[in-house]
């Protein structure tokens, strides 16, 4: 009998029964073929592989992370709370130390999901990475943690999320905003006062195949998790990076992404997008578990894999390189750059639009960093939807000092009369208010 | 009339029961250098001078295809496996000789490339020159397309029998167990077989004309026919037999524990609405996971002859068996030395003084009396078996669902009885009602509950059918059923045509005339979507014929309770 070297959890729980739409690509069908592919491998009867079942995330844990207009009721259903709950059991089996490693087979996705939530956007309404490491967080205390980012699409949710936290590194690698969904993911955006360098995007091109991501791995993701030494590594596993993906232009396979997984080494992986159901997800996601478990994966391959035609470009391969350079400089440099862009403000201010195009609706947004010498810094955002809502979101961050979290409260009460909703996130005593009340 | 017989490795038991009534029961030693003339003997001692053409079936449960397999008694197999990209395969090898072919066959059935004739001419050669006798051919994904199962069967019949198909076994997918159980179905075939042939060649001469059924290990029985071409069902039914039988004299449609106590072990099982939970994908025999459909017991090292010792002031009763209890002449005080100190085997009451005499000692080292100890013993090995039982049913209600409906709303077992069995059952009941808070039931005729489940069980079977509108095709691949559908083909047309291939097949297999209760187990139908269009459906749906009795045995050997 086959046996793990690594003890991995697999919280597969393909949703059989929801969809956001009959013909959506987030459909009942998604893991119909991955299942069939793993049930025929016999990945059950492996000694040191076991599944679980997700548990039930609540409310308060999607609190933690996200500001849902009007309230969490209104937007989040159980499928979105129970694949929360997936990624929370995983990340509890990996602390629990119940298991080394664990990969949450999971849907629907969650990294399009930002901090404020009107619907649905790249299929996402919360970030399970998110809410589930949040309360983890809130259970074990600020862990230093690693989340990588390989699906194709730019992470722009939990960029969000983790925009001014340097206890979270957030590293996504994607196709190129200026030629895929979301748009966003360029190099100089680098996180905000509070996590200034700890946000890194690495824009590929298209056709970018198996030698290039692996580059990318080899010659900036590693040496950096190498300086930022992680409590966690969690890994965003988007699988549409796949030569055969519907919506994507990309050239990786089966064998690369085991490989990445094999090299980065991640204790929790977390399925997030990738729609090619048939030809690609049911030899991606063997790859990452036999990866994960230690076990060889040299043997998996698509039907259709042809090496010879997914070679990659010589000046894809110089233009990668490039792009590697840039990065990895910009990382070793963040202090200076710190002292450039940021040093001798009060606040740092961005401001976004956001579209949610699974429902259509536009938001804008302004969000503002205390820039704090005694902690990360109170922060706001002040939105307004198309669909009527105009907000004020404030968060008084994890460690914040007496002097934000005052301000943070003091925020709260005297700016009702604005704005139609207002809420406050206190990390520093898990509390989530809102006005009014939901 | 029906005989009922359950071959252990250590006894032969047979009953005869008609109308619900045991007529005549017996217990005989197994001879394992000699099975057929050990069970054959019983069979005719137990028949006496009843009358032979009443007898309407003959129901068995043998070690024959276990014993040859533990035993190593077997065939020189060598199997031909086809695994297509994925997991490496070396940990397949099984048997006398392996062939890892090319070729590949996809999730969806498609076929990505063909294997090569001339490679499985080539491996013919080598296997004969190694010795080889029978085949096995598995491809991964032959469930969803048989065609090169069925092709390289085809070549290797001229060479070897039997060519076991893995398709032709279970229609679940899961490969490994596949290769496994095709493996052992081709190294017991010769050994049963043999077995089949003298058994009714005798019964043939006793001028018996009543059919012959074997035992299967999900507690249900197939015709000695069917038996000799999948003989590796007949494998472990004797725990099955043993469950059916404690099912015949108390039947119920609640979630139950039931408990079957021996000398060293106890065997745990459980009822879900009155129907044995089966092993989600089939039972393991020696280190081989099979597709063999299994009731699903767990055996836990503790009984009436488990020894005591005393560790750091605490009593511990060991899984081991040192020997018999101390009051028999055994080194050790057991729980039989607890019951007969107490006056609870009256059998054994004329050893009551050594029994008292390893307890008086046990207590020593707690300060307490004979008597306390003794009663000490039995509430501990109450607990034992709720400590045990408890995670069990904690594990079984965490079992992986996969649809948001089971996750939230799914059957959770609760029970809201138990039931025991063996040679403390009568008295641990009143303990185990008391540690539970639940009625506890137990049979007066445990001694042979395995004859008479053996006797009792009616024919079971299960079937995966998998239909494909894009591809028009529904396939039913444990009974090389195959067939051509059209695109307005959905659920619930699949759900009436699983029901009608179980009872067409069910009636084959039985001669009795009951009623068939088949009944869907799964059943789900998804959308494929290719492009933004609806290409066709996916459609699964399991069915069986779950186990169940021919009939209840009635008066005397009702199980009673405390209450």
């Amino acid at each position: 009998m086959l046996q793990a070297k690594n003890k991995l959890g697999l919280v597969f729980f393909p949703a059989f029964d929801w969809a956001i739409s009959p013909t959506h690509p987030e459909r009942e069908e998604r893991l119909l073929y991955t299942q069939d592919q793993l049930f025929e491998e016999g990945i059950e009867d492996i000694e040191g592989i076991k599944f679980y079942n997700p548990i039930v995330a609540d409310q308060r844990d999607v609190e933690r992370v996200h500001f849902c207009v009007p309230h969490v009721k209104s937007r989040v259903t159980e499928s979105h709370l129970i694949s929360a709950g997936g990624v929370i059991k995983t990340l509890q089996l990996v602390m629990e130390k119940e298991v080394d490693k664990s990969f949450a087979l999971t849907r629907p996705p969650g990294h399009h999901a930002q901090r404020v939530v009107y619907g649905d956007r790249g299929f996402c309404i919360i970030n399970v990475e998110a809410v589930a490491l949040e309360k983890i967080r809130q259970e074990y205390g600020n862990l230093r943690v690693a989340i990588i980012d390989t699906d194709c699409h730019h992470g722009d949710g939990t960029q969000d999320i983790y925009w001014n936290d340097k206890n979270t590194l957030f590293i996504s690698f994607h196709q190129d905003g200026r030629t895929l969904y979301p748009g966003t993911g360029s190099i100089d955006e680098f996180g905000g006062p509070g996590g200034y360098g700890y946000n890194i995007n690495i824009p590929l091109p298209p056709n970018t195949g198996e030698e290039g991501f692996l580059y990318v791995l080899d010659h900036v993701v590693m040496p950096i998790l190498d300086d930022y030494k992680p409590d966690l590594i969690i890994n965003s596993a988007g699988q549409d990076n796949h030569y055969s993906d519907p919506l994507t232009r990309m050239n990786f396979t089966a064998q690369g992404y085991a490989e990445l997984n094999h090299r980065l080494n991640p204790d929790v992986a977390v399925l997030e997008g990738g729609y090619s159901i048939e030809g690609a997800l049911p030899y991606i996601n063997l790859g990452i578990i036999l990866a994960m478990a230690g076990i060889d994966y040299s043997k998996i391959h698509e039907p259709d894999y042809n090496k010879e035609k997914l070679k990659q470009p010589e000046d894809i391969t110089e233009y990668i390189k490039k792009v590697c350079e840039k990065v990895y400089n910009r990382w070793k440099n963040k202090e200076n750059l710190y002292i450039k862009e940021i040093s001798g403000n009060d606040y740092i201010q961005k401001q976004q639009h956001v579209y949610y195009d699974t429902d259509g609706i536009m938001e804008n947004q302004v969000q503002n960093f205390k820039v704090c010498k005694k902690c990360i810094g109170l922060n706001t955002i002040d939105s307004a939807s198309d669909t009527g809502y105009h907000i004020l979101a404030i968060t008084i961050p994890m460690n914040a000092c007496s002097d934000c979290i005052d301000e943070g409260y003091r925020l709260y009460k005297n700016s009702s009369n604005n704005y139609s909703n207002v809420y406050l996130q206190d990390r520093v005593h898990d509390k989530y208010l809102a006005s009014p009340a939901t | 009339m029906i005989i009922g017989m359950d071959m252990g490795g250590t006894n032969i038991d047979g009953v005869i029961i008609e109308d619900g009534k045991i007529l005549k029961t017996i217990k005989k030693p197994t001879n394992r250098q000699d099975l057929f003339s050990s069970i054959y003997s019983t069979f005719k001692e137990l028949l006496g001078d009843y009358d032979k053409s009443k007898i309407e079936r003959i129901h068995l449960s043998t070690t024959v295809s276990t014993n040859a397999i533990v035993e190593n008694k077997i065939a020189q197999v060598g199997m031909v496996i086809q695994s297509g990209p994925g997991i490496s395969y070396d940990h397949l090898a099984c048997g006398k000789a392996n062939a890892f072919i090319s070729g590949y066959i996809d999730h969806r059935g498609n076929v990505v490339e063909t294997f090569n004739p001339f490679e499985i001419e080539e491996l013919c050669k080598k296997f004969k020159e190694e010795g080889v006798t029978a085949c096995g051919v598995v491809t991964k994904f032959s469930t969803r397309n048989p065609e090169h199962e069925i092709q390289i069967k085809d070549i290797l019949d001229h060479h070897f029998y039997p060519v076991t198909m893995g398709h032709a076994l279970s229609g679940r997918l899961n490969f490994p167990r596949r290769v496994y159980t095709s493996y052992l179905n081709s190294a017991v075939h010769s050994t049963f077989n043999h077995f089949a042939m003298h058994m009714k060649k005798s019964i043939e001469e006793e001028g018996i004309k009543a059919p012959l059924f074997l035992l299967k290990a999900d507690g249900g029985t197939m015709t000695i026919e069917a038996a000799e071409e999948k003989p590796v069902e007949t494998i472990l039914s004797g725990p099955a037999a043993s469950f059916m039988g404690m099912n015949a004299s108390f039947s119920t449609d609640q979630d139950a524990i039931l408990l079957d106590m021996g000398g060293t072990t106890t065997d745990i099982f459980f009822l879900a609405d009155g129907v044995p939970l089966f092993e989600p994908l089939g039972i393991k025999i020696g280190k081989y996971n099979t597709l063999v459909r299994s009731i699903y017991t767990v055996s836990m090292g503790l009984g009436g002859d488990s020894s005591i010792e005393i560790k750091d002031n605490g009593m511990i009763i060991s899984p081991k068996r040192e020997g018999k209890p101390y009051a028999l002449g055994g080194p050790k005080p057991t729980p039989t030395d607890a019951m007969i100190t107490l006056g609870l085997i009256p059998d054994y009451d004329h050893h009551k003084e050594l029994a008292y005499e390893s307890m008086r000692h046990l207590g020593e080292k707690l300060d307490s009396s004979a008597e306390e100890t003794a009663q000490l013993v039995l509430e501990i090995m109450s607990e034992m078996i709720k400590h045990k039982v408890t995670a069990l049913l904690n594990e079984i209600n965490s079992h992986p669902v996969y649809t948001i409906k089971e996750l939230l709303y799914g059957k959770k077992i609760e029970p809201k009885l138990i039931q025991i069995i063996g040679g403390p059952a009568k008295i641990l009941a009143p303990l185990l009602e008391k540690a539970w808070s639940l009625p506890c039931y137990y049979p007066n005729n445990y001694l042979i509950a395995n004859a008479i489940g053996a006797a009792l069980a009616r024919p079971t079977i299960e079937i995966t059918m998998h239909a494909d509108t894009s591809k028009k095709l529904l396939s039913v691949p444990e009974l090389g059923h195959y067939e051509k559908i059209n695109s307005g083909f959905n659920l619930d047309k699949a759900k009436t045509r699983a029901l009608d291939l179980i009872k067409e097949n069910a009636k084959s297999m039985a001669t009795s005339s009951g009623q068939i209760d088949a009944e869907i187990t799964e059943a789900s139908s998804f959308n494929m979507i290719r492009g933004f269009y609806t290409k066709g459906k996916d459609i699964r749906v399991k069915a069986q014929v779950k186990p169940g009795l021919i009939q209840e045995l009635r008066g005397d050997n009702h199980a009673s309770s405390q209450k």
